[in-house]
């Protein structure tokens, strides 16, 4: 389970989460939502250690975050898949090379036959042809495929949680749907608990058991995909009206 | 006191107070970023136990330095040895035995030109190529994804890097020295007529063995000064493109100066001058 309370951080004289609260119970997909810039990206790396809070209390699995020590946060995050923005992928490797860096278990990582074996289960899991991507390099990859190379890389060391970090931004309407329908998939098949950070609405509607909705540093709501359209919070209508010109549209 | 004597020493009160404040502010700066440095070297020594996974990167860097700037080196050390070489036949009229263009050659690349020429070169081709690298790395989350993995990239990107600085900038300076040493004979000897014998016996006749470890001495904390310095450059880059410019041109300023001031300050302590 993934617990915030209290989240706050800023950068300079600028706020970013004023007191976040926001839990992901164990199973489910959270998608969280709101507008560019209002600190979901930040939210998310502070889930997995990458920025630490002012203050507040950022709890997986019962343990405090920004308090482990170097050691458990290494090992925590070893429970964690985390796929980037834009896939974040190493330049300087290759697809394989790429993926064989997710199996997080050091015997696993080193087993050339399990390593080539995962690799191509993972990249066969995102809808990629392994014989055609594994020898190839970030550069010479599309957009699309970059993204679920970085999915691949994120499930590769068989995480508990999964963080989505806008995985359909910058993606046409095509592959955006391959991408929320592979998100859907996955933590289906894998069963993992899932966080996915998007303004994509549609998206999040069509993947998520439950959202929550990020404003001025704050989750102004939680809730199901039903309590939101029955929302008459202001902030919750005006951000669903923006994507939906009939709210009903997303049921 | 008139109206305009109380405005004069309110501006000049208001001046001081702003430059203060400006003061104030860049020692905060100074300090902050010597804490993070501080930081950065401790995470950069606790890299070291992970052989197993710096090794490999490490001899590839090392080869990357060693295979891509051996020429260079060799033809900048070549030219200063030439040089040196030339400005010595001219200032020689005859009075001064020629044995002594040996000790001069000899003398001015090992302890100075070899060691400091191969360094600026290395800081600005080097240091500008790991800041550039790692602070792409970081723009494009590529650092915050291996950390992600739970994986440290002190082992995974820091200490290779470093370490190949360390040992290839020595490396690179016996070369640079020997480089510089038989480009200098063979330039003096189109000058001045000076024999091989008489500039091997002013070579031998001030060289103390000291100078050849010092000239080593120098160049290793020359490549540690390049490698850390680079590295925390490019770890520490922000904002873009923009950002990995002004890393890329912060390290090989800072690695430069460093290089210069480390310069003066062994030359002071090992030298005992």
């Amino acid at each position: 389970m993934i617990e915030l309370r209290g989240v706050k951080k800023r950068f300079g004289s600028q706020v970013i989460l004023d007191g976040v609260d926001f839990d992901v119970r164990e199973g489910e997909t959270v998608a969280l939502l709101g507008p560019s810039g209002t600190g979901k990206s930040v939210l998310l790396k502070t889930i997995i250690g990458l920025l630490k809070p002012d203050s507040g209390q950022v709890i997986v699995d019962g343990k405090d975050v920004p308090l482990l020590k170097r050691d458990e946060l290494s090992e925590l995050r070893k429970t964690i898949g985390y796929v980037f923005q834009n896939g974040a992928l190493f330049d300087s490797m290759n697809v394989f090379e790429n993926v064989r860096l997710g199996i997080v278990d050091e015997k696993k990582f080193k087993d050339e036959k399990y390593a080539h074996e995962r690799v191509s289960q993972c990249i066969r899991l995102v809808n990629l042809q392994p014989d055609v991507v594994m020898e190839k390099f970030p550069a010479q990859l599309s957009g699309g495929m970059r993204k679920r190379v970085g999915i691949a890389r994120a499930i590769a060391g068989e995480p508990k949680y999964l963080l989505y970090d806008e995985p359909t931004s910058g993606l046409d309407p095509v592959n955006s749907d391959i991408i929320d329908a592979l998100v859907q998939r996955l933590d289906q098949e894998l069963g993992v608990t899932s966080v996915m950070v998007t303004h994509d609405v549609r998206g999040a509607f069509r993947v998520a058991n439950r959202l929550a909705l990020l404003s001025e540093g704050k989750v102004v709501m939680q809730g199901t995909p039903q309590e939101f359209l029955a929302s008459d919070h202001p902030k919750v209508k005006a951000f669903l009206e923006r994507d939906f010109d009939n709210t009903q549209f997303a049921a | 006191m008139t109206a305009a004597t109380s405005t004069l020493t309110r501006e000049n009160g208001n001046f001081l107070a702003k430059f203060a404040a400006a003061v104030g502010k860049l020692a905060i700066g100074a300090a902050a970023q010597l804490g993070r440095f501080t930081f950065f070297c401790l995470e950069t020594i606790r890299g070291l136990p992970e052989v197993r996974i710096w090794f490999p990167r490490f001899l590839i860097e090392a080869w990357n330095i060693g295979v891509g700037s051996f020429f260079l080196v060799l033809l900048i050390a070549g030219f200063a040895g030439a040089v040196t070489a030339l400005q010595t036949g001219y200032q020689f009229s005859g009075s001064i035995p020629y044995y002594v263009v040996g000790t001069l050659v000899v003398s001015s690349i090992i302890l100075e030109l070899g060691p400091v020429l191969t360094a600026l070169v290395l800081a600005g081709r080097i240091g500008a190529r790991y800041a550039a690298e790692l602070g792409t790395m970081r723009v494009t989350e590529q650092i915050d994804a291996l950390e992600s993995l739970g994986r440290a990239p002190s082992s995974h990107l820091i200490v290779p890097r470093v370490l190949a600085a360390l040992i290839m900038i020595p490396a690179l300076t016996i070369f640079a020295n020997a480089s510089g040493i038989l480009v200098g004979w063979w330039a003096v000897k189109l000058v001045l007529p000076v024999t091989n014998m008489d500039f091997i016996y002013g070579a031998q006749y001030y060289f103390r063995p000291w100078d050849a470890w010092y000239s080593l001495i120098k160049s290793f904390f020359f490549g540690g000064t390049i490698g850390l310095i680079s590295c925390f450059m490019g770890m520490n880059t922000q904002q873009g493109a923009e950002g990995v410019g002004k890393g890329t041109t912060g390290a090989v300023v800072t690695s430069t100066i460093i290089v210069l001031l480390l310069d003066t300050v062994l030359t002071k302590l090992l030298l005992n001058t």
